[in-house]
């Protein structure tokens, strides 16, 4: 009888192929004699469990998912610890080390090879993979040693999982991932960044924009080196970077192989006779790195193989992080635009982060944070194309809440009087409805001011809210008390200037979240905002987001008309010499520069530059000693000077020095807009310093000091501040003005807007009258100088990276 | 008529940024969004032709750097009250290779400019 049976090879023991196989012995057992090849020395087993084994929470036998018995059941030939090393197709065998195996149907099921980054070092005892059961001891045994360090370049799924399992067994881990957030294919960047807030929590160290360079070490490893110069000891090093493919076999035998194995819709390839599955397959153009897919594909390449007709149709997949305690979620697409409705849920005293996108009225993508409870409803309505136009308002409350009655106050509505509502201040609901129909109260201040409730938390001002809008129905307008920095948040720009520090926020996702922001991402208007606020609030610490910047920051020119640019090299105090000024005429000619302007601002502008010349433009002139003069820049601008006593028959003190040594100390500070000064000799002021952010007017027997003058749209004189004697005194008042504007001005709030808002007299009281408080702003203005003292030019032109991104892509090849 | 050109890595653009690409005879602006969705459109501002390639970008749409249009990265049309079109083009992501196809839309893809530089 044996004799009939078709004989079938299957190569790799892999997930897909255990499947494929449990689903062809149960329509046609007798059908085919099987011959299993594995490379691994064992059998089919859950591959995806191998990260709890890893941090040790499952053993391997726990695992397993095909024993002996299974496969002496079937009758299947297991041919485990052989590879396959090539097919005849010809002569229907595949070769192996121990001779020729003859098919009738080949089935190949090897899966994919881990990704090595093709970087020095990469081959050196110690770096490792995570893949198969053999990696997992490896990394083991690594682990055995006190105080082994281990470095995990990736931070998706897989890496992850690795970190958390290598810590989970007491090794000290840093996680190195390229993008700026992990987990990037799966999360939005706030979920990625309470991600990273969490793991950093447990003490798995994570650094993202990270670029490996070289992995260092003799024979063995010893530490990771990044392209920002950054070296991380490691004992081990697991590559976690991405997987490729395992397509070898079939390229060798000339079948049909794009990145994977090309296969039809019943698995087939370009030979009949030989199906593929599973992640070296490629289907439609896409290759897959998730069960369930494969799962499917074993099911149609089952029936394919007993005649029957059966099509693989892709499905949507949706992941989970397998980290004990972290709860991810992620499914379908979460981008935004055309059509579609974001849906946001922060509440940042619990950690969670919720986000639905929907299209049609329907879910297209959901992220999850911290409460995933709720990721298999949101799934299924997103895989039934179910229309959600009914429980739109509350499906992000989840499915118990969203299930209620279509009443958005019902749940208010429902309590009784007795219920807590405030849980700070102690006060229940019936407290807050007497007082609003007793005192006539309409907002929320009214609410706090009686009854103390949302007063000091503030997290229940939802609740308040609603109390009152169903007290008062249509007469409540629940009109916000301050206006806020955009349609994105509640909150007003001092509010958050606030919060950042109060609650110690360092990034802008993380500022997001904790203010529970309405916005995935923010807009064009809080996105550079937040970008200040940060940097003011953390300097030598935030990490500048270019991004967030509008396009004269993020390249470090104006951009002009006609898509050009200017760039304006800085002119301390409006001196030049003869070696700049042969450096300006050379880069005019040399990049063709078509006008050449002195500027209201005492220096030289070079306008018409071509983007892609901008960094040798710069590198040209920094070669001469002259940097970027951030005419650009919501920074300082010039500090403009006249003559003064140096040559000027009216002089009185040297203003042209004055004029250098501050903007020597200022320049490269970031404000909340431009800031300009200027210092005239004499009142005859030719500086123009009475309509400068800060001015000063030398006399006798010092110096005046003028604030908050503005030329431009609406002309402002400055206010007199005060009258001071010594340079020092000057370089301190100046420098702790400039801070207090720093630090409490609103973003795009000049100096004449702001003092007007807050009056001349708050600033006299901060900079002239308070001495330990000037001194104390002056010394954070200079703390700040210390790290924002960098030339752009030199930056920007100084990166090969960098360089490359001002020119523009070409196309390669024809696919 | 589905022929696509490489033009280099997703890592070559900035995330919820663009960059410029010379190809099909033509500036074309890449834009890469806050989730990683790739759009192609001509580099040309419908206003005044300001570069698309150097605004900001935000969600779904980018705002020109020169006037604040705000241009739908999806439909190539400009939002609000202001009326303009801008072309569009096939651009796609194969594993972490960004491709370039033709021109969507009513016009025919310009065929004849596809001829490649060679490397
Ligand atoms: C180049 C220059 C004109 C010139 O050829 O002289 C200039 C050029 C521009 N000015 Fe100015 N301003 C220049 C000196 C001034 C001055 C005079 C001064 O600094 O002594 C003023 C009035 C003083 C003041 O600011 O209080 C001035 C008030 C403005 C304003 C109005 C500001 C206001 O608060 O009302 C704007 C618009 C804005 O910033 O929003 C502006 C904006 C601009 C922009 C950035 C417009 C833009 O967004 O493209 C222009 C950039 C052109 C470029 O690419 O260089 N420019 N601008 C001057 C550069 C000075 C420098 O060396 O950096
Ligand atoms: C640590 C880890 C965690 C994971 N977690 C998840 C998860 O949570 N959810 C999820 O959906 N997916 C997860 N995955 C991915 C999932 O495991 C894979 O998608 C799945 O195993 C792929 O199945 P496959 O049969 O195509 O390949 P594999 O399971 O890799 O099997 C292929 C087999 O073929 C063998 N082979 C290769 N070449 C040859 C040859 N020439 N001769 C003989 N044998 C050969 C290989 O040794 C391997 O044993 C995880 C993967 C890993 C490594
Ligand atoms: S005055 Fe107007 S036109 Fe002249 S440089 Fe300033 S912004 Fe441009
Ligand atoms: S050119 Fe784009 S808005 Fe004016």
């Amino acid at each position: 009888m044996s004799t009939q049976k078709q004989k079938l090879v299957v190569v790799g023991a892999g997930m897909a192929s255990g499947r494929m196989l449990e689903h062809l012995f149960e329509v046609a057992p007798e059908a085919y004699d099987v011959t299993l090849f594995g490379a691994e020395p064992r059998g089919n087993y859950n591959r995806i469990m191998l990260s709890p084994v890893l941090s040790g929470e499952k053993t391997f036998e726990e695992i397993v998912t095909h024993d002996e018995d299974w496969y002496r059941t079937h009758g299947v030939t297991c041919r485990f610890g052989e590879s396959v090393t090539g097919i005849d197709r010809k002569a229907k065998q595949v070769h192996t080390a121990a001779g020729e195996t003859a098919y009738d149907k080949l089935v190949l099921a090897t899966g994919s090879a881990p990704f090595i980054i093709p970087i020095a070092g990469k081959e050196l005892d110690g770096v490792l993979v995570f893949r198969d059961l053999d990696d997992v001891d490896a990394m083991s045994k690594a682990a055995e040693k006190p105080g082994a360090r281990a470095v995990v370049i990736g931070g998706g799924l897989l890496g992850l999982e690795a970190a958390a399992g290598l810590q989970a067994r007491g090794m000290e881990v840093t996680v190195l991932h390229l993008m700026d957030h992990l987990l990037d294919r799966q999360l939005d960047a706030s979920a990625g960044h309470l991600l990273q807030r969490e793991l950093e929590r447990r003490g798995i160290k994570v650094h993202c924009k990270a670029q490996s360079k070289a992995i260092l070490g003799e024979g063995h490893v010893e530490a990771v080196l990044l392209e920002d110069g950054t070296v991380y000891p490691a004992d081990i090093v697991v590559m976690a970077a991405g997987i490729r493919p395992e397509a070898r076999l079939a390229v060798d035998a000339g079948l049909h192989v794009e990145r994977g194995v090309v296969v039809d819709d019943a698995m087939m390839t370009s030979d009949p006779d030989i199906l593929a599955l599973g992640e070296c397959a490629e289907h439609n153009e896409v290759c897959y790195g998730l069960v369930a897919p494969l799962y499917d594909m074993a099911r149609v390449a089952a029936k394919t193989l007993t005649g029957e007709e059966a099509a693989f149709k892709p499905v949507e997949t949706s992941t989970k992080l397998k980290v004990t305690g972290v709860d991810v979620f992620s499914a379908g697409d979460f981008s935004t635009g055309d059509g579609t409705e974001d849906i946001v849920y922060r509440d940042a005293a619990r950690g969670i982060y919720k986000r639905l996108v929907l299209k049609d009225d329907k879910v297209a993508g959901a992220v999850l944070y911290g409460d995933t409870a709720d990721g298999a409803w949101y799934f299924q309505l997103l895989k039934e194309r179910e229309v959600v136009r009914d429980i739109r308002d509350r499906m992000i409350f989840g499915q118990a809440l969203a299930g209620a009655d279509t009443d958005p106050f019902s749940a208010v509505a429902a309590l009784p009087d007795t219920a807590e509502i405030c849980g700070c201040n102690g006060v229940c609901k019936g407290a807050i409805t007497t007082a609003i129909t007793e005192h006539g109260l309409t907002d929320i201040d009214g609410v706090k001011q009686y009854t103390k409730a949302s007063a000091s938390c503030g997290s229940c001002s939802g609740l308040v809210e609603q109390l009152l809008a169903m007290s008062l129905g249509d007469d409540y307008s629940g009109a916000p008390a301050v206006k806020p920095m955009c349609g994105c948040t509640h909150h007003g720009h001092d509010e958050v200037r606030k919060l950042i520090l109060a609650h110690g926020l360092k990034t802008i996702p993380e500022v997001m979240q904790a203010l529970e922001w309405e916005t995935p991402d923010g807009c064009s208007s809080c996105r550079p905002a937040l970008n200040y606020y940060l940097l003011c609030a953390w300097p030598g610490e935030y990490v500048d987001d270019a991004q967030s910047r509008f396009v004269n920051e993020r390249h470090h020119a104006n951009i002009q008309k006609d898509g050009t640019f200017s760039v304006v090299p800085r002119m301390w105090g409006g001196l030049t010499n003869p070696n700049e000024l042969r450096a300006i005429a050379d880069v005019a000619d040399k990049y063709q520069i078509p006008t050449v302007k002195v500027t209201g601002g005492q220096r030289i502008d070079l306008l018409g530059a071509r983007k892609e010349h901008l960094p040798d433009i710069w590198s040209d002139l920094n070669s001469a000693g002259l940097v970027s003069g951030h005419a650009y820049g919501k920074a300082l601008r010039t500090v403009k000077t006249c003559v003064g006593s140096e040559w000027c028959r009216f002089g009185t003190q040297d203003s042209t020095g004055m004029g250098v040594t501050l903007e020597k100390l200022t320049w490269g500070s970031w404000m909340p807009h431009k800031f300009k000064m200027a210092v005239s000799g004499c009142p005859r002021n030719c500086a123009e310093a009475t309509i400068k952010d800060f001015g000063i007017v030398a006399v006798d027997s010092g110096w005046e000091l003028h604030v908050g003058g503005n030329g431009g749209i609406k002309v402002r004189v400055t206010d007199f501040l005060c009258k001071v004697e010594s340079e020092e005194e000057v370089i301190e008042y100046c420098t702790a003005f400039i801070q207090l504007y720093r630090e409490e001005a609103r973003y795009l709030e000049r100096t004449a807007p702001w003092i007007e808002r807050v009056g001349l007299d708050h600033v006299k009281e901060k900079i002239a009258d308070d001495a330990e408080g000037r001194a104390a702003l002056s010394e954070r203005f200079f703390l700040s100088q210390k790290y924002a003292q960098r030339d752009p030019w030199a930056e920007q032109a100084g990166d090969p990276g960098t360089r490359r991104s001002y020119s523009p892509l070409r196309q390669k090849v024809i696919a | 008529m589905s022929k696509s050109v490489y033009i280099g890595e997703l890592e070559d653009i900035p995330r919820r940024g663009a960059r410029k690409v010379e190809a099909l005879g033509c500036d074309i602006a890449i834009f890469r969004t806050g989730e990683d969705e790739l759009f192609a459109l001509e580099d040309r501002c419908p206003h005044k032709q300001g570069p698309l390639s150097d605004g900001i970008v935000q969600g779904r749409g980018v705002a020109c750097p020169l006037h604040n249009w705000i241009i739908d990265l999806g439909s190539g049309l400009a939002r609000g009250p202001d009326e303009g079109c801008v072309k569009r083009f096939a651009v796609e992501l194969r594993g972490s290779a960004v491709y370039l196809g033709p021109l969507i839309g009513n016009e025919a893809a310009p065929e004849a400019s596809l001829a490649v530089e060679a490397e």
